[in-house]
């Protein structure tokens, strides 16, 4: 085994390219304060991956992530339905929502799909440590379809962002005058929202469909507490996400436990050291303010 | 009959209600107060705290299991606290990161447990999605002290909960210790969630605190009604799918329970007298066949006298919107009997309605009945 | 009368700067604006009042087609508003968004011009620059690049001013701009809308405070669901349209209030 199919550089990389494509689209649900959304999406397409498998035998590859997708996609639009009706709150509308389709999902998995492949542990929690065992040949290079698959999800989701950046800023910063300019920003939430959903479907294999969660919020949240300006936010995101996966792959290792939990667990060091760093700096700021005589009082 | 004298049956049946009275009474509050994902958080936030337990027990042991599961979520809550207090971070973005965190830390140990110990694993396993079938009667005590303890703290606290539940402003003026009262009831929501881990499991216990008080939500108007019917409700989701999993092994507790409490829920929200949308759409049609076609063609009249024009065109939806439903029928109607006739007017609006001289003369005629009928108006 | 037929292309009252006829929107049962006619000539500095619940935003949000019309249509110089996007600034209630967004006061200007630059165009030097000269406008050209959660309350609407005035509006839209801001904020604010309207561009001003509406303003509406009165200033600010705007609620057709009102809750309005 070398390059891209051996086991450490695909298990690395592959980690990678998760955490990039999920906090690359993740920064901007958490700045339009929809981060539970990303929860309602990643427990959805267990939903769509098992009835994807029930049709197609398959569990990877294009028309899967597309059909599983959807089934993320239709979970923000039952959301939107439910709140609609003004029965619910949107709150209790996700909680609904999600668990219902999930349960679904593990119901199918139960009764059609015992002792095959897929079974709802891999799908919940992530079976990384065997990406490198499934491999294509790709001009002449052995490649893991797992990782393959993630990174044309990172590729489509740049390309979508790049793209689309000034609408997407504006949608989220301030979709009324955004859907004034003639910038759709409707839509752009949903193409945002599938794209959200085709990566995670993309992901399932590596993280599993709850830990994927943690790559969309945790990251961006932390350069959220950290950066001043929307580029630099997403930039540190994607980076502190791409350096949880060596860092926890080398603590699954050290103590014999799952890749994914831990890439996902290291990136909890640093939420909790910028939540401690923006402590710091807010105490050291009221000290040095505190001769002024209440500088928030009317002049 | 000899189903229901099976002794695991027994403890399934048991257990589901438990589960389902501790999360429909505290679900109520968590969806009143806008709290609902707080359960879904707290739970995934309990599965470090399940291998915690039962490290420290050394066994698959209920009591530090659950006492494990009850500390990390409190953690969790005080965490999630601490970064929407201290930072700009939003609620949604400190839920979901405390929910994520906790489960990676929990999927961390429990892998860590599973190559160390082997063959215990399985227990731990079942935490996930929950599994009646391995429920014992020694699981049901420290289940049943937890509910009493939830259910006893509600009786106690009743007054102050309601309180702060409907006007948490007013509350605090009028001195109660608000901030305490919401950390008690983030306290009580984690122990029903712990007291589900066993039997629906970490991932889905969210739907259990949620489906039952969304749902009691449509039927009452009173808070003890509603806590009343959400904690039956939960018990009637439990017991279901206790039994259904139990008699179809292989199929995961936790999902068929949340399955039948989401059915409950859309039951209520489609079929509740009040608040229910079949009946909504039943009184708007009722409404609409009693709305009789002359109020509307006074409403015609009226507006055309408003803008001084007998043959002023009027736009269906402003009639729509003036009688609060759908008015084609009743127009179509008048149209038949010549009253009023379609027009158009700018290209960039709906239909419009223009009445006729024998509609102006048909109206002037009713409204005069009217004004004869009620007084000239005082 | 011939207007049935006119193609969307055909302007109508095009010397009008807006004109509203028949507007209805509602929400859910009852309607937040009903049967509305406002016609607003170029030139004004209009004041929009009324009591809480009045519709005042829904009508500039109305005029912009964020929310759909029950009936009626909107016009401004003459054309609906979409085709005539370039010409319209709207300035939204501060606290319609987050003022935490990792983002500088120039940037949030530089908004203002993603309409005219396309999907796929990212702003550059040229878009900088005029963002720079808007904020000069508004005499906040020095904080140009604070985070805007550092800003206060009225540097903040300042800059929601500047964002509007990068696209050269004919016609300025504007959500209560003198709420929670200092008195200098809004004698600066209340400087630059005069200054617009000297240059010939029409203002639009959603306004909650009655002690000023006579200094601000040269043209009146006053909304309660209907429109109440509306005018030049010094025709309609009359005690009479005062109390029959903010005398309680408002009969949505005259035939209705004979209908309800009895002698013993025959209110003011009646």
């Amino acid at each position: 085994m070398s390059g891209l199919a051996d086991p450490t550089i695909a298990i690395l990389l592959t980690g990678m390219l998760v955490g990039m494509s999920a906090s690359l689209l993740g920064s901007f649900l958490v700045l339009r304060g929809n981060s539970m959304l990303a929860d309602a999406i990643s427990h959805s397409i267990l939903f769509g991956i098992a009835l994807a498998w029930l049709l197609t035998g398959q569990t990877s590859g294009p028309v899967q992530i597309v059909g599983a997708a959807l089934s993320g996609v239709l979970a923000v639009y039952l959301i939107e339905t439910l709140t609609r009706t003004r029965r619910l709150r949107d709150d209790a509308a996700i909680g609904l929502v999600f668990p219902a389709l999930f349960s679904a999902g593990v119901i199918l998995i139960n009764v059609f799909a015992r002792d095959v492949h897929l079974d709802e542990h891999t799908v919940l929690l992530g079976e990384i440590g065997f990406v490198w065992l499934d491999t294509l040949v790709l001009g002449g290079i052995e490649v893991p379809r797992a990782m393959l698959a993630m990174a044309v999800m990172l590729m489509l989701d740049a390309a979508f962002v790049l793209a689309f950046y000034k609408a997407l800023k504006l949608a989220t910063f301030d979709p009324d005058l955004a859907r004034a300019l003639g910038l759709a920003p409707g839509l752009i939430f949903y193409v945002h929202l599938s794209l959200l959903s085709g990566t995670a479907v993309a992901a399932f294999d590596a993280v599993g469909v709850v830990l994927f969660i943690t790559f969309v919020v945790v990251p961006p949240a932390t350069a959220y507490l950290l950066t001043r300006r929307l580029p630099s936010m997403i930039l540190l995101a994607m980076a502190l996400a791409a350096a949880s996966a060596p860092l926890g792959y080398a603590l699954a290792v050290w103590l014999d436990v799952s890749i994914g939990g831990a890439m996902a667990l290291a990136t909890g060091p640093f939420l909790l050291l910028a939540y401690a760093w923006r402590r710091w700096r807010a105490g050291r700021q009221k000290r040095s303010t505190q001769p002024v005589q209440s500088p928030s009082a009317p002049a | 009959m000899g189903l229901l004298a099976d002794y695991t049956l027994q403890n399934v049946m048991l257990g589901a209600a438990l589960i389902g009275v501790i999360s429909g009474v505290l679900g109520a509050f968590a969806v009143l107060r806008r709290q609902s994902l707080l359960g879904d958080a707290l739970a995934h936030a309990a599965l470090p705290g399940v291998c915690i337990g039962f490290m420290l027990a050394g066994a698959r042991e209920m009591g530090s299991i659950m006492g494990g599961a009850l500390f990390t979520g409190v953690v969790a809550a005080l965490l999630m606290v601490a970064l929407t207090r201290n930072t700009r971070l939003k609620t949604d973005a400190a839920l979901a990161a405390t929910l994520s965190l906790g489960f990676a830390l929990g999927v961390v140990l429990l892998t860590w447990i599973q190559r160390r110990s082997g063959a215990s694993q399985a227990g731990l396993d079942s935490f996930l999605f929950g599994q009646a079938a391995a429920t014992t009667r020694a699981d049901l005590y420290p289940m049943m002290i937890l509910v009493g303890v939830a259910l006893v703290g509600v009786a106690l606290l009743w007054k102050p909960l309601k309180l702060m539940t409907f006007d948490p402003i007013f509350a605090a003026v009028t001195g109660l210790p608000v901030q305490w009262l919401e950390r008690l009831l983030t306290a009580m929501i984690a122990l029903a969630v712990v007291t589900g881990l066993q039997m629906v499991g970490v991932v889905l216990m969210t739907a259990m605190i949620i489906a039952p008080g969304a749902a009691a939500r449509q039927w009452c108007g009173s808070l003890l009604g509603m806590v009343i019917l959400s904690a039956l409700l939960g018990a009637l989701a439990g017991i279901g799918g206790g039994l259904v999993s139990a008699l179809a092994p292989g199929l995961s507790t936790g999902p068929v329970v949340v399955l039948l409490a989401t059915l409950l829920a859309l039951l209520s929200l489609l079929l509740a007298p009040r608040r229910g949308l079949i009946p909504a759409w039943w009184r708007r049609r009722h409404r609409r066949s009693h709305t009789s076609t002359d109020r509307i063609l006074q409403t015609l009249y009226d507006l055309a006298r408003e803008h001084g024009d007998w043959h002023y065109r009027v736009e269906q939806g402003a009639v729509d919107a003036y009688h609060g439903m759908i008015t084609e029928p009743q127009l179509s109607a008048l149209a038949d009997r010549g009253l009023v006739v379609p027009a158009q007017h700018m290209p960039d609006e709906g239909r419009h309605w223009q009445l006729t001289e024998t509609g102006v003369a048909h109206a002037a005629e009713y409204a005069q009945r009217r004004r004869r009928r009620f007084g000239n108006g005082a | 009368m011939n207007r049935i037929g006119e193609g969307l292309g055909q302007p109508h009252e095009p010397d009008l700067a807006l004109h509203v006829e028949d507007l209805t929107v509602s929400y859910g049962d009852r309607p937040a604006l009903w049967d509305i006619d406002l016609n607003i000539p170029p030139g004004v500095l209009a004041g929009v009042i009324g009591p809480n619940g009045a519709g005042k935003s829904t009508l500039l949000k109305a005029i912009l087609g964020l929310v759909p019309l029950s009936a009626g249509h909107v016009r401004l110089f003459g054309h609906p508003y979409a085709a005539q996007r370039r010409r319209v600034g709207y300035v939204p209630q501060r606290s319609s968004v987050d003022w935490d967004f990792p983002t500088t006061a120039v940037d949030v200007v530089t908004m203002g011009l993603y309409g005219r630059m396309g999907w796929l165009r990212w702003p550059g030097r040229r878009e900088r620059d005029q963002a720079l000269r808007a904020l000069e406008e508004v005499g906040m050209d020095a904080l140009a690049d604070r985070q805007i959660s550092e800003l206060s309350g009225g540097q903040q609407q300042r800059v929601f001013i500047a964002r509007a005035l990068i696209q050269q509006p004919d016609i300025l839209l504007l959500d209560e701009p003198m709420a929670g801001v200092d008195a200098t904020t809004e004698r600066s604010i209340i400087d630059i809308l005069g200054r617009l309207r000297r240059e010939g561009r029409t203002i639009i001003v959603v306004h909650h405070d009655l002690q000023t509406v006579q200094r601000y303003f040269d043209w009146l509406v006053f909304l309660n669901v209907r429109v109440i009165a509306a005018g030049p200033i010094d025709s309609v600010y009359t005690a009479r349209n005062l109390r029959r705007t903010y005398g309680g609620q408002v009969a949505l057709l005259d035939e209705g209030r004979q209908r309800n009102a009895g002698p013993e809750n025959d209110g003011p309005a009646g």
